[in-house]
């Protein structure tokens, strides 16, 4: 009965979408009144009815009820709870229940909470989501329905992909969604301030709390995504330029600008059309990217619900969308006023080139990624696009972009013409000068991309301070201190992939017992291998001896065997320090009884991640900034100055 | 309002893109990949044989003036199996058919044999998949057509199914 619950559940939900739509769009001609209250009743119906679908399904996976063909399809009776409930998601059907679910709970919220907008553009906003939420609906309704019944039942289930099974990747998929409902979020408020012509600072201000949890999420789920890449799949890379890792860095890079933007725009009301183009590329992004990950229309080491129909339905979505939004974007935006002007010399000026310099990035990711397609179309070649074309294109605009961003924020709204910027820039520039020597001293024979990320680096990190020069530290509004931890956790994370791919170290050997080996300076040796047993898999665990001056530590690398599916892993083992960390994975025995080793010494490679969690703490800060000071209506305008 | 078409560029931008999957989505996809090595010369290998009374296989076996079929296979493979009559066509009809066996033993490999057919001249036995990674092989079964001078001609992806044998056949006799 839990399935048909859940099922029915569902179809209420669509429904409830359906009359949430008809008001919503009623909602911009005269009858408004009688028609929020309602429209309000519904999101927040809708809500509550798919959070209830997606709960019966999670009661599904948890008692492993095989006579439903997704439970018996994605789970397994001797998976660990856990893994059993990841499960609910860990597959197509499951996925885009929890994408509408968190699509039509964020819907209620904006009915419960939403208080800064008019209410026309308010009513057009819901009335927008309505429409998204239904397409979802009728996807996994009719072609998607993760409660059909399989009949007989089957035994015993056939698994999770075991590369799947893992704690970050069972909280991975959630938090990225999360982060695409936000965007499709902020483009149901553009489609609103389009259709009512309401694009000012109210809206920018209504908008800009869901850009940031949307930003904050994706940030987290790419840094997540990237460890666990790096970690799990043993060949001890971080980011590969994969298709579907490129799914969800487009997004961001869009949110990213949206971010920028739509500060100038409460703060300064400028940028409006520009912001709106933004709010629809971000949330076309992260359609684009769903549709590449689900048609297995591009291959991808991640293969996932690769099934060409599911891509046509939401293709098709994806036309209606987003077309239709451009096309109300080409006949409306004219009518929308546009805001303040501003000298090229200003913060806004720093902002548009940021911009400018993000939408660049998305650009040359956008085209790599279809690249394959468009050579294949053109040219009849078939060749694939890896990380030689991606590093060499994006890794100079990201430098230059990280001077934006050292620049940017020492810079005065509207007009910058105190010439004060030389000044702040003096510590900054000496850090970069003192990197730079002592890189020319320690470390000749860099790279030149490395050697210049590191010098950028130094000065960003020390640039992204001096905003806090002079304040009172205890009374900076909690967005500048956001921004200025976001941009450090930048300097950071650059710290870490330039030193990453500039100094990495590696060994590969085939070893006997007791044989050492050398790499970054450390001795390692293989001691020996145990058999090991987890919850539902067997591996090999070697013994591997590190030994670093007075130091000794002793890692484990696995090959792990899952015996449903049956697949093998390799687990690699990882030893972090503080400058670096040493990763060990355990390959095949060799004719001759050697073991296949395979070593790399990375220096200040945990810096990546850890920049990426800064980065998510400044948009956190940022976030409770805002929302406390929307609980303070009446706090001095002359402190709204910080960003995002 | 000169400037009035730089609002629709967004959308023409998109309907491009649209257009491009949609193709990508309907054209023809075949399963004779062209991998990095089509081309290409055979990399140079020895292979021991797989089983007794069969030659091994090596790389200058592949430039003997024939085109010829490379297939490599397991006896623990289940597409293998399935791919057998296709083979066995295939070598009726005159091609000749050398095998790799990846990560086997010659008593399994025998009795694979034995019960499907043995279509092959040579069979090499590749124990640890080293010429597999060599080969640019995702799986198996996998098969290559290679020219008379050993040249890659082209690389059949999974196994081969009856509607393939016509198509593979034709490549054949033009490289003859």
């Amino acid at each position: 009965m839990i399935a048909e619950a859940g099922l029915a559940a569902l179809w209420l939900a669509a429904a409830m979408a359906l009359l949430q739509t008809f008001a919503g769009f009623g909602g911009l001609g005269d009858r408004l009144a009688q028609l929020t209250a309602s429209l309000r009743g519904f999101a927040v119906a809708q809500g509550l009815l798919s959070l209830t679908a997606f709960a019966m399904l999670l009661w599904l996976f948890a008692r492993t009820d095989l006579s439903v063909g997704l439970v018996a399809l994605n789970s397994h009776i001797d998976k660990p709870m856990l893994y059993k409930i990841a499960g609910a998601w860990g597959n197509h059907e499951g996925s885009m229940l929890l994408w509408v679910t968190v699509l039509s709970l964020t819907g209620g919220l904006i009915a419960l909470l939403e208080r800064k907008l008019d209410a026309r553009s308010f009513a057009a906003t819901l009335g927008a989501q309505g429409v998204i939420a239904l397409g979802f609906y009728a996807f996994l309704l009719f072609s998607s329905n993760p409660f059909a019944r399989l009949s007989p039942p089957a035994p015993t289930g056939q698994g999770l992909n075991p590369l799947l099974q893992d704690p970050g990747l069972a909280f991975h998929p959630p938090t990225l969604y999360i982060g695409y409902v936000g965007l499709s979020v902020a483009f149901s408020f553009a489609v609103g301030a389009m259709l009512t012509g309401k694009a000012g600072p109210a809206f920018a201000r209504a908008m800009r709390p869901w850009v940031l949890i949307s930003w904050i999420f994706l940030t987290l789920g790419i840094t997540a995504g990237s460890y666990w890449a790096y970690y799990e799949l043993g060949w001890g890379g971080w980011w590969f330029w994969d298709p579907v890792e490129n799914a969800s860095l487009m997004p961001w890079l869009a949110a990213t600008a949206l971010l920028h933007s739509v500060s100038v725009l409460a703060a300064r009301d400028a940028l409006r059309a520009w912001t709106i183009m933004l709010a629809l590329t971000a949330f076309a992004m992260s359609m684009i990217g769903t549709f590449l990950v689900r048609s297995g229309i591009l291959t991808s080491v991640h293969a996932f619900a690769v099934d060409p129909e599911r891509g046509t339905f939401i293709l098709v979505l994806l036309a209606l969308y987003i077309g239709g939004a451009l096309v109300l974007f080409g006949t409306r935006i004219g009518s929308v006023r546009q805001g303040a002007p501003f000298h090229l010399f200003s913060r806004e000026g720093g902002l548009v080139a940021n911009n400018i310099l993000l939408s660049a990035i998305l650009a040359i990711v956008l085209i790599g990624t279809l690249y394959p397609l468009i050579a294949e179309g053109l040219f009849g070649e078939q060749l694939s696009v890896g990380p030689p074309y991606f590093d060499k294109t994006t890794v100079p605009v990201a430098l230059v972009l990280m001077l934006f961003l050292a620049a940017g924020p020492l810079l005065r709204w509207r007009r910058d013409g105190s010439g004060s910027l030389p000044r702040k820039l003096v510590l900054p520039a000496g850090a970069s000068v003192v990197a730079l020597i002592l890189l020319l001293v320690l470390a000749p024979g860099t790279g030149i991309l490395p050697l210049l990320g590191l010098v950028f680096a130094a000065g960003l990190a020390v640039a992204s301070i001096v905003p806090l020069w002079g304040r009172k530290l205890l009374r900076t509004p909690l967005p500048i201190w956001g921004m200025v931890l976001a941009h450090l956790g930048v300097a950071v994370a650059v710290v870490g992939m330039a030193s990453e791919s500039g100094f990495t170290q590696e060994r590969l050997a085939a070893v006997r017992y007791g044989e050492e080996l050398e790499v970054g300076g450390w001795k390692v040796q293989l001691l020996g291998l145990d058999p090991v047993a987890g919850p539902n898999w067997t591996a090999i665990e070697a013994r591997v001896l590190a030994k670093k001056g007075d130091g000794r530590w002793i890692l484990h690398p696995q090959s792990r065997s899952y015996s449903s599916p049956v697949m093998q892993t390799n687990e690699a083992a990882l030893l972090s320090r503080w400058n670096g960390q040493l990763y060990a994975t355990l390959g095949a025995q060799d004719e001759q009884g050697r073991w296949q080793l395979r070593l790399w010494w990375k220096p200040f490679v945990s810096l990546i991640w850890l920049g990426g969690v800064l980065i998510a703490l400044g948009g956190a800060l940022a976030l409770i900034g805002r929302v406390w000071r929307g609980f303070r209506a009446r706090f001095p305008k002359t402190q709204q100055e910080g960003f995002a | 309002m000169s400037r009035r078409w730089v609002l629709w560029f967004p959308l023409v931008l998109f309907g491009l893109i649209v257009m491009l999957v949609l193709w990508g989505m309907n054209r023809d996809r075949d399963d004779f990949v062209r991998s990095r090595l089509i081309g290409q010369p055979v990399p140079e290998f020895s292979l021991p044989p797989a089983v007794e009374g069969k030659p091994g296989l090596a790389s200058n076996d592949l430039d003997d003036g024939k085109p010829q079929l490379v297939n490599f296979f397991g006896s623990w493979c289940i597409p293998c199996r399935a791919e057998a009559p296709q083979l066995a066509a295939l070598a009726a009809a005159g091609v000749p058919i050398t095998g790799i066996a990846l990560r086997d033993d010659p008593e399994n490999v025998r009795k694979f044999l034995d019960q499907y057919g043995d279509p092959f001249t040579r069979i090499g036995a590749d124990r640890d998949g080293r010429l597999q990674v060599v080969f640019g092989a995702s799986g198996v079964p996998e098969t290559y057509l290679v020219a008379p001078d050993g040249t890659i001609l082209l690389q059949h992806i999974g196994d081969i199914r009856a509607e393939d044998v016509p198509e593979l056949l034709r490549a054949w006799k033009d490289a003859s």
